[in-house]
């Protein structure tokens, strides 16, 4: 894990002490609330339907049990006793007090974390592999990448008045666990043609919101050493030619689509050529000296079997279960991958209470090297567990009510907060999700039905990430009532899809049963159990669920 | 009193901006700055005047455009029309860092506190702070951070560069 040095200690102190005075001047009314939005959206806050919100970012999701027990105490302290975390590898508080944020800021700065650029039109907390550095199908770990991109990003003095928000991910492996296509920029691992050499396709240009677009590879293969100097030149473009006239048309994808692919590029690489050989190209010192930070850990030297482990696989279902669905394989041997579900019918997706917090790190410390990382589907990770204490953590899991067996699974799901919290949306998508878990929380089930994915977006800005969803759902108001509209065949994943329309949209009490014919039509097409619904669906196509809903 | 700060001390400003070049009026005495058109158009008339000369450019304009007038200028005036709009933060770097700009690069318009610091670090030295600023308590803004990750104009090398 990346460790701050005297400066970076420095940078955190001397922000804090800079938003208390600009939450002083806003209190003393020297600031308007319109001057002051500019300010405290830097710093993550937003001003929701009852009361502000502080997302906290979590750089490339990736924190130690002590940042865990600071979110905790936050969460306690200031906030009605839990958080949550966002698609955006984030956690948010729903309940502070904007007196409290300067404090709440100097306990988070105890521990190396803030809330810098998590909002606002400028360079976002860059997301990433939520298994870095331990999956199997690694490349090489994106992590040193992100934390380079972090450096750069932060307070760049040219680009934080961006025409609007820009979201970076970086992924290091053969499959995308980063959605690396629907990001402003999208940076996927890969090695040169003659294997010697590490670089990245660069995607530019996707996004999420109304108007959902994937991102365009601009450039096939950039040398490692670019990466900080291309990043810089696509961002100058953006900054000089965004749309700052329609808030609509002023993501990177639109310039990039009203641009054409074709001459975006050029201008990117005019400019590229210009800066190039500036203090930004990147020198093997630079790689050594971040890739310090983030070495393997000390691994034991283990066998990849455990006799208790096998024994109780054989004895419990419903270990075994948790196992099949929670638990991925390691790059090391006698070590596994630990999902923790944060997806019950008791809790809004991604929701975790304080209690939860102190416990999850109480558990990394003991079973997993102190670390927890984050997911872009709203879940947490354990990712060093040994083989010998999968039982006894499962155990522990369950008394916390984070074992359900469902990771990628159909209730699975993603949900933004929605009218229950945002002063966007316009409609509920927490209730709409947890019906539909509720709906379909049978272990059988869900099995059968294999990998599948929902999210739920509770307003046409998609934070929900619906587009991408094998199964996505849409929140609006038509004439006063809250209907839901219904996509198929999204994906985030490398075979990374928009997901279209079905038809006209359904009531909130009809939605539930309209994705259960959808999955009911699967099961009756699939050539077979390993076809997925996406396999079936992209053979069909719409029409027998057209039908099916319409008919 | 001239809300101005000129390199992070408050100061009087000197300057006249100028238009009207097109109605045939007489050019004014004294250091004065036009529109980037007007000096394009006007550039020769606009040198055999005593007094210092500046250009204002829109935020719209490529910077390479007076490129190659710069060593005859000592003020360019970029303009901040509102807070959120950033085009100038780019076209001060590119006046400081690609073409060697040594004269005043000055913000006009919504230049706000919050904005100084970063303004100064794209290579902004004259700063005509809007009408409700007030100069003198502004100067803190320059000293609010003091570290800096990435190279501008006043920094030719990242952090991580400078450490070792």
């Amino acid at each position: 894990m990346y460790q701050y040095s005297e400066q970076d200690h420095q940078l955190l102190l001397e922000r804090v002490s800079q938003f208390r005075g600009q939450v002083d001047r806003r209190l003393k009314g020297e600031l308007s609330e319109e001057e002051f939005k500019h300010q405290r959206l830097r710093n993550g806050l937003y001003l929701q339907l009852h009361a502000y919100m502080l997302r906290v970012a979590i750089p490339y999701g990736l924190l130690s049990s002590e940042q865990m027990r600071t979110l905790a105490h936050i969460a306690r302290k200031y906030d009605k006793g839990y958080g949550h975390f966002s698609t955006r590898q984030n956690i948010q508080y729903n309940w502070p007090k904007l007196e409290d944020v300067p404090d709440i800021l100097d306990d988070l700065a105890k521990v190396e974390m803030h809330a810098i650029q998590t909002s606002g039109n400028c360079i976002r907390n860059t997301t990433s592999d939520p298994l870095a550095g331990v999956a199997r199908d690694e490349i090489e770990d994106p992590r040193p990448y992100c934390e380079l991109i972090r450096q750069w990003s932060t307070f760049h003095p040219e680009f934080n008045f961006l025409p609007r928000k820009f979201k970076i991910a970086v992924s290091g492996a053969t499959h995308d666990r980063a959605a690396v296509a629907v990001h402003d920029i999208g940076l996927r691992l890969v090695k040169s043609d003659s294997s010697e050499e590490t670089g990245f396709e660069v995607y530019v240009g996707g996004g999420l919101g109304r108007t959902p677009m994937l991102g365009k590879v601009i450039r096939a293969f950039l040398p490692k050493q670019d990466m900080l100097t291309y990043l810089e030149a696509i961002l100058r473009v953006y900054n000089m030619l965004g749309r700052r006239d329609n808030i609509y048309k002023a993501r990177i994808k639109i310039l990039v689509h009203e641009t054409g692919e074709e001459k975006f590029r050029e201008l990117v690489e005019a400019e590229w050529e210009k800066i190039k050989a500036g203090g930004l190209f990147l020198r093997d010192e630079d790689f050594n000296w971040v890739k310090g930070f983030f070495n393997d850990p000390a691994y034991e030297a283990i066998p990849d079997n455990d006799v208790d482990f096998e024994n109780l696989m054989l004895n419990n279902a419903e270990f075994a279960r948790w196992v099949d669905k929670n638990i991925e394989l390691h790059k090391q041997s006698g070590y596994r991958i630990v999902y923790l579900s944060l997806k019950t019918a008791h809790q809004p997706p991604g929701d975790v209470t304080a209690d939860q917090m102190d416990a999850i790190a109480d558990l990394a410390d003991k079973y997993s090297l102190g670390h927890i990382r984050t997911t872009h589907r709203q879940n947490l990770v354990l990712s060093d567990v040994q083989l010998k204490d999968l039982p006894a953590l499962w155990e522990e899991l369950k008394a916390l009510d984070l074992a359900t067996p469902n990771y990628n699974h159909v209730t699975d799901i993603i949900s933004c907060p929605g009218l229950d919290y945002c002063a966007l949306a316009t409609a509920r998508s927490i209730p709409i999700s947890q019906a539909i878990t509720a709906r379909f929380d049978d272990y059988d089930f869900i099995n059968d039905l294999g990998d599948v994915s929902i999210n739920i977006s509770g307003c046409i800005n998609a934070c929900g990430h619906h587009h991408v969803a094998n199964i996505g759902i849409l929140g609006v108001n038509k004439k006063g009532t809250e209907v839901y509209q219904l996509t198929l065949g999204g994906s985030a994943r490398e075979d990374a899809a928009i997901g279209k329309i079905i038809g006209p949209a359904f009531e909130a009490d009809e939605i539930v049963d309209a994705v259960g014919k959808v999955l009911a039509v699967y099961l009756e097409s699939r050539e077979e159990p390993e076809e997925t619904f996406l396999m079936t669906y992209r053979r069909l196509g719409q029409a027998p669920f057209k039908e099916r809903l319409y008919g | 009193m001239d809300n101005y700060i000129k390199d992070r001390k408050v100061d009087s400003d000197g300057w006249m901006p100028f238009t009207g070049l097109e109605d045939g009026s007489s050019l004014p005495t004294g250091d004065i700055y036009v529109p980037v058109e007007e000096w394009l158009n006007a550039r020769e008339a606009l040198l055999t005047r005593n007094g210092r000369l500046g250009v204002a450019l829109r935020n719209t304009d490529d910077p390479a455009i007076i490129k190659d007038d710069l060593d005859r200028l000592d003020l360019v005036v970029l303009e901040f029309p509102k807070m959120a709009d950033g085009r100038a933060f780019t076209q001060a770097r590119l006046l400081r860092e690609r073409y060697g700009f040594k004269g005043e690069i000055r913000a006009t318009g919504d230049v706000l506190y919050d904005q100084l610091f970063y303004m100064q670090r794209c290579g902004v030295n004259g700063f005509e702070l809007r009408d409700d600023q007030n100069a003198s308590h502004s100067l803190k803004a320059f000293d609010e951070m003091t570290v800096t990750y990435q190279p501008a104009s006043d920094e030719e090398l990242p952090l991580w560069r400078r450490q070792k």
